[in-house]
């Protein structure tokens, strides 16, 4: 644990001593719950179609895949035709693409991504890393299987996969999510410890509260 | 005093038109915009899907009080600004709420959602939302002034502080508009008008390559599509106005929609030619162009 993070008293520049606790005052520490959807199907369709056809991506690259997503704003692919945009925050945004390998230092990052989105929200695997550690299986700090941290609803595969094979899978996706069939929100949820267990042992630096949104 | 209860259901309806209207015409500019970059852009129902979306989405989480209050005042700047002036001149259904003074009360809503929005973001605590809301306020306010010198030659010009007088006034022929008896206060506005529509080159605010996204980093799910509510009927909201005040205003729909189009492209054709300014340029910019337009406006009249 960082100094900074630990409990302690502090001085105010007015002399009134308080006390501060990083981890519980930044932080909330309850953990995700399954969360329904809507009761009536049809309403619950109609928002699975929204889902679909507005996807946001969080601007967030984690490897060297992340250089076949960037042509997806060019004139050439134009991603934007399929309701496909970026943003800057994982507030708003509800697909996380792990474009790539993820080294262990850059997992602690991506989990609290993905935990500061809202529910539901998307994860996809892009490339051979995320699926089997790829060129880096024998790395002694990237992970080998993506879906042991993070629920993956989809993967791309290639090394690298072209920007039509990202848009290809995009439109799979979409196809997962107007069937109702991407709740990893709600299996993260659901297996919380398992998830939380898997993440500690390969993060030996765990300093963050369990569950950060 | 007498009020005449069908108005509300006819403001409701005007408020349904034009946030449909606005919705459709935000997507067609962007889709415009995409076209000057060779992309095709958005689809034109996009941001239905986008609302839907975000109205659907199944968690949000809120920092406080304000920051629930962030989106609705903004949304009530909107739909204020909208329903206390007349859209349609002439038309019983469509003149909603306007009374005699509601051109005062119109410079206020314009400004309200931008303060409401400042409080919101300023208790969601990032840095960027302050850094954002910082910058918003300062290029808004000197925006503003022109635009309020503006308005204040205009109701010099006609005596009057009612938005239906001065459309009034104006009727008979093309060369009766304010753009032609009254031009220096027309070009204040015109100027003031590219600094509040969040397009290039004053649209530093919420630049999302630098301080993502600027003033609703924080903000999410229902919180999120109030804003994008907000962001389909303000533009028309203060369009309206401008049109009411400088361009004749429209008697009809159809015109009303050729009207709303032809003064939002002005914004867009400036948008995407010219490069983005900083912040500090952009209030330069104003007061050494703008202002000075704005204070002859009053000189002349």
């Amino acid at each position: 644990m960082k100094e900074e993070l630990l409990k302690r008293t502090v001085k105010g520049p007015d002399g009134v001593e308080f006390e501060v606790e990083p981890l519980r005052d930044y932080y909330c520490e309850a953990a995700p719950t399954v969360m329904p959807g809507a009761y009536i199907k049809i309403v619950e369709d109609l928002f699975n179609w929204a889902r679909a056809e507005s996807l946001w991506i969080l601007g967030f690259g984690t490897g060297c895949g992340a250089i076949e997503m960037r042509p997806l704003m060019t004139p050439r692919f134009d991603a934007y035709r399929y309701g496909i945009q970026w943003r800057p925050t994982p507030r708003q945004a509800n697909l996380l693409v792990i474009s790539g390998y993820l080294s262990v230092k850059t997992l602690k990052r991506a989990i609290r991504a993905y935990e500061q989105m809202q529910n539901p929200k998307y994860v996809v695997g892009l490339g051979s890393c995320t699926i089997n550690g790829g060129m880096y299986w024998d790395s002694y700090n990237t992970i080998k299987r993506l879906d042991q941290y993070l629920p993956v609803d989809l993967y791309i595969t290639g090394c690298m996969p072209r920007p039509e094979a990202l848009l290809a899978g995009f439109d799979d996706l979409k196809n997962l999510i107007r069937a109702g069939q991407a709740e990893g929100a709600n299996q993260y949820a659901e297996n919380f410890d398992w998830y939380k267990a898997n993440q500690k042992q390969v993060i030996h630096d765990w300093d963050m509260p369990d569950y950060n949104w | 005093m007498q009020f005449d209860w069908m108005k509300i259901p006819y403001a409701l309806l005007t408020l349904f038109i034009v946030v449909n209207f606005g919705m459709i015409l935000t997507a067609l500019v962007a889709k415009i915009a995409a076209r000057v970059g060779r992309r095709r852009g958005i689809r034109i129902w996009q941001n239905y899907a986008d609302l839907f979306k975000n109205y659907g989405l199944r968690s949000s989480i809120t920092h406080g009080a304000m920051f629930y209050l962030g989106p609705v005042f903004r949304l009530t700047g909107g739909i204020g600004l909208l329903l206390f002036v007349p859209t349609i001149y002439g038309s019983y259904v469509f003149s909603n709420l306007s009374f005699a003074g509601d051109l005062i009360l119109a410079l206020y809503f314009i400004f309200f959602g931008t303060l409401g929005m400042a409080l919101g973001a300023a208790e969601s605590g990032h840095p960027h939302a302050a850094i954002g809301v910082s910058r918003g306020l300062s290029q808004v306010t000197t925006a503003e002034l022109p635009l309020a010198l503006a308005v204040f030659s205009v109701a010099l010009q006609y005596h009057t502080l009612s938005v239906t007088a001065i459309v009034a006034a104006q009727q008979g022929g093309i060369e009766h508009w304010t753009l032609f008896t009254n031009p220096f206060a027309v070009a204040a506005a015109m100027l003031a008008f590219l600094g509040s529509m969040m397009r290039p080159p004053f649209d530093v605010v919420s630049a999302p390559q630098e301080i993502p996204i600027g003033p609703p980093t924080e903000y999410h799910s229902s919180y999120l599509a109030m804003m994008q509510t907000n962001r389909a009927i303000f533009p028309i909201a203060k369009i309206v106005v401008y049109m009411n005040l400088f361009f004749g205003g429209a008697a009809s729909w159809p015109v009303f929609c050729l009207k709303v189009f032809l003064i939002y492209m002005v914004s867009v054709f400036i948008g995407v030619v010219f490069p983005r300014f900083r912040v500090e340029q952009s209030i330069r910019w104003f007061l050494i162009w703008a202002l000075p337009l704005g204070v002859l406006a009053i000189v002349l009249v």
